[in-house]
């Protein structure tokens, strides 16, 4: 059965005429549900209580829109906010930015929707502006978004590769790859994809936690393409140093591992979408272990490994299993699926 | 784990010692060369063992000519080209598959039944499905193959590449110039054709052969037990790999692969022509057959870009022996096969290598 027409955005939604006002107060702002928002205005005002903030942007153009723990609209909120909060800041501001497709069905949109207010709301953080366009049937993949967000930076954090010492410790908030894994399973098809589930999620309640209860974190990344891999390269390129990781020390799902196997891929190279690489002095590892531990997004935190003096180049070097060692490359582009 | 993990550590250490000369033993399995960076285990081998990457990774052996062949087909209107991920990337004349892929002639499948899936989804265009790998993969097409027939479904067809390992190895140890001392077995091939099918190398060549399965262990419990062989002087057949491989493999596979495909002479990246190692359909299925259908004919090619990949397969190099290596061949621009797909040596030794442990 063909949907109605009336089922499914129009062109003349994103003309900027009644329809578009109707598509905003009838389908956007309800699931967003904040007062910033309802206003209308031409631009947002905002009162921070601090001059000194954080500002960041990303677009989402993913596929599938939805997957098991997430989909594009919680991760368009979870991705700006991650970014926000690995730099320090505690975000209090989003603006949100959709392109849809002529064609994409409304029901699909207020689920995008929901993750979007839903997601926003658990960080603490509001969506005070936005912007609607409609493209023709065939220019988009259903629907980008881009957001950009704001926020405060925390007093006396000062996170930078400079602030790193040999030494220093590191440390994830849980397994690696669950994002990833799960996007590519479910892309493929594969039959234990109902078991993968990304690990999409707001971190600014744990960072900011962690950021407030001692001075001894140097910096913080989120290991998103490239996966922890990637992020660790950037912390040797960035300092010069190279970083010692322990393969057994390394927490990876089961099932990430068996899927990520038969593929060929390294964990240690998939995205994540919930994840924080955190490099901190030594004195202070065990407690910021402790506070991760705490918190419903670091219940499988680990101490993966440190930072130490570079011998020729800064590379990162995985002591493995067996009591080997190899190195840890810096990904290149998309990894392909291998053929048996 | 740990504690056999030392003791084959201590048992090939005694074994080089006495042997006092250095001992090759080769992998011909790309998961294998792979497993063996990821795992660092060349960093813990003792100073006279060392690891040659052998013809193991599907991608790699193909010879120029097919991926040429390839490409022409990738330019006709007609045809849609499914094919293996790793293959998309592989240089040939005048591209690679991926820059023929923005006129959406070449879709990668992750199955053969994908590919299939793809010619009854497309009635007006003729599906070649680019058929690569081993033993472990022949099975698979050769299921599509009959499923296209039971179905009559006509624009499907395959262009074989499929080849088998234990004529490779024959000839790698017919060079009079070999330097390999002993085989380390692939797991997966092994458990299709069964590690009997190993006992031609270890009767007429003397030389061990010992299947491993892929985990940092079975690998070096498998080169341990190599080495034992070796330093007492009596070459043998063995799986370490019990749980998977048996002598007789998995005999189902090994029919459908003989009811569809008999083994032809062909042509390998490096080794050159092999006699009765290449798999090609059989004349009953010849109207899926692209090299029929099409009139393809394997010219082999002349390769004029330096790469050494051919060596590389052999063992007769290293990767960064090759002047091009991390120079102007690397995975972004990769020149040869080698570089390209993740189980080629070249890109497993620029991915995870360090310098230091290259021969010289
Ligand atoms: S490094 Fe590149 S050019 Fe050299 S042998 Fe390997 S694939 Fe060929």
């Amino acid at each position: 059965m063909t949907k109605r027409r009336t089922d499914r955005i129009l062109l003349a939604h994103g003309g900027g005429g009644r329809l578009t006002d109707q598509l905003i107060r009838r389908h956007i702002l309800p699931q967003l549900k904040n007062d910033a928002l309802a206003e209308l205005g031409d631009s947002a005002k905002l009162d921070l209580s601090s001059a000194s903030v954080c500002f960041t942007t990303d677009s989402y153009v993913v596929k599938p829109l939805f997957f098991n723990g997430g989909d594009i609209g919680k991760l368009a909120v979870c991705g700006t906010i991650n970014d926000l909060a690995v730099a320090g800041s505690r975000p209090v501001a989003l603006t949100l930015s959709l392109i849809i497709e002529e064609g994409f069905e409304f029901a699909l949109l207020a689920k995008i929707l929901s993750g979007i207010g839903e997601a926003a709301r658990q960080s603490d953080a509001q969506i005070v502006a936005g912007d609607t366009k409609t493209v023709e049937s065939g220019a988009a993949e259903g629907i980008f978004i881009n957001t950009a967000g704001v926020g405060v930076r925390l007093p006396g954090v000062d996170l930078g590769f400079e602030k790193i010492t040999p030494g220093d410790r590191i440390i994830i908030n849980g397994t690696i790859g669950d994002h990833g894994m799960a996007i590519i399973s479910q892309r493929e098809g594969m039959e234990f994809q109902s078991r993968l589930r990304s690990d999409c999620a707001a971190l600014a309640g744990l960072t900011c936690r962690l950021l407030e209860s001692t001075n001894g974190i140097r910096f913080m990344r989120d290991p998103t393409r490239g996966g922890l891999a990637a992020a660790l390269n950037e912390i040797a390129a960035g300092t010069g140093l190279a970083v010692e990781i322990s393969e057994t020390d390394v927490p990876v799902d089961p099932t990430v591992r068996a899927a990520a196997e038969m593929l060929g891929f390294d964990p240690l190279t998939i995205a994540n979408e919930g994840k924080f690489v955190a490099v901190v002095s030594p004195e202070s590892a065990e407690q910021c272990l402790n506070i991760c531990k705490s918190h419903p997004l670091g219940g499988n935190a680990a101490i993966i490994g440190t930072v130490v003096q570079a011998s020729d180049v800064p590379t990162v070097e995985l002591m493995t299993e067996i009591g080997g060692r190899r190195i840890v490359p810096m990904p290149y582009g998309r990894e392909l699926p291998r053929i048996c | 784990m740990l504690e056999r993990i030392e003791k084959a550590k201590d048992q090939m250490t005694a074994a080089c010692e006495a042997m006092g000369r250095p001992i090759n033993i080769m992998e011909v399995c790309g998961t294998h060369t792979v497993s063996i960076f990821r795992n660092g285990i060349r960093s813990v081998l003792p100073a006279g063992l060392r690891l040659l990457s052998g013809p193991g990774c599907p991608v790699c052996v193909t010879d120029q000519s097919y991926i040429d062949t390839v490409l022409r087909l990738a330019d006709r209107d007609d045809l849609l080209i499914a094919t293996y991920g790793d293959m998309i990337r592989v240089p040939g004349r005048g591209g690679s598959l991926e820059t023929k892929r923005a006129k959406a002639a070449v879709r990668v499948v992750l199955s053969s039944e994908d590919a299939l899936q793809l010619a009854r989804d497309n009635p007006s265009k003729v599906v070649v499905f680019i058929a690569v790998g081993f033993e472990t993969t022949a099975p698979a097409t050769a299921v599509v193959v009959k499923e296209a027939a039971a179905d009559s479904l006509e624009n499907f067809c395959i262009f074989s590449g499929h080849k088998l390992v234990v004529p490779a190895m024959r000839a790698l140890l017919s060079d009079k110039n070999n330097n390999i001392d002993a085989f380390l077995c692939p797991g997966h091939v092994s458990a299709i054709i069964g590690y009997g099918a190993f006992g031609e190398i270890v009767d007429n060549f003397g030389r061990p052969c010992v299947v491993a399965g892929f985990e940092a262990l079975q690998i070096m419990e498998g080169l341990a037990e190599i080495c034992r062989q070796l330093s007492c002087g009596e070459p043998e057949l063995k799986s370490v790999y019990t749980a998977v491989v048996t002598r007789d493999g998995n005999t189902a596979a090994q029919k459908i692969i003989d009811e569809c495909f008999e083994a032809v002479d062909g042509y390998w990246r490096g080794l050159g022509k092999i006699k009765k190692s290449t798999l090609r359909l059989r004349d009953e299925y010849g109207r899926f057959d692209a090299v029929q259908r099409f009139g393809l004919h394997e010219i082999p090619a002349e390769d004029t870009t330096g790469c050494r990949c051919g060596e590389v397969l052999c063992g007769l190099i290293e990767p960064p022996q090759c002047s091009l290596f991390e120079r102007a061949c690397s995975p972004e621009m990769p020149v040869g096969a080698c570089m390209v797909s993740s189980e080629g040596a070249c890109a497993a030794w620029f991915k995870y290598g360090r310098k230091r442990e290259c021969r010289k």
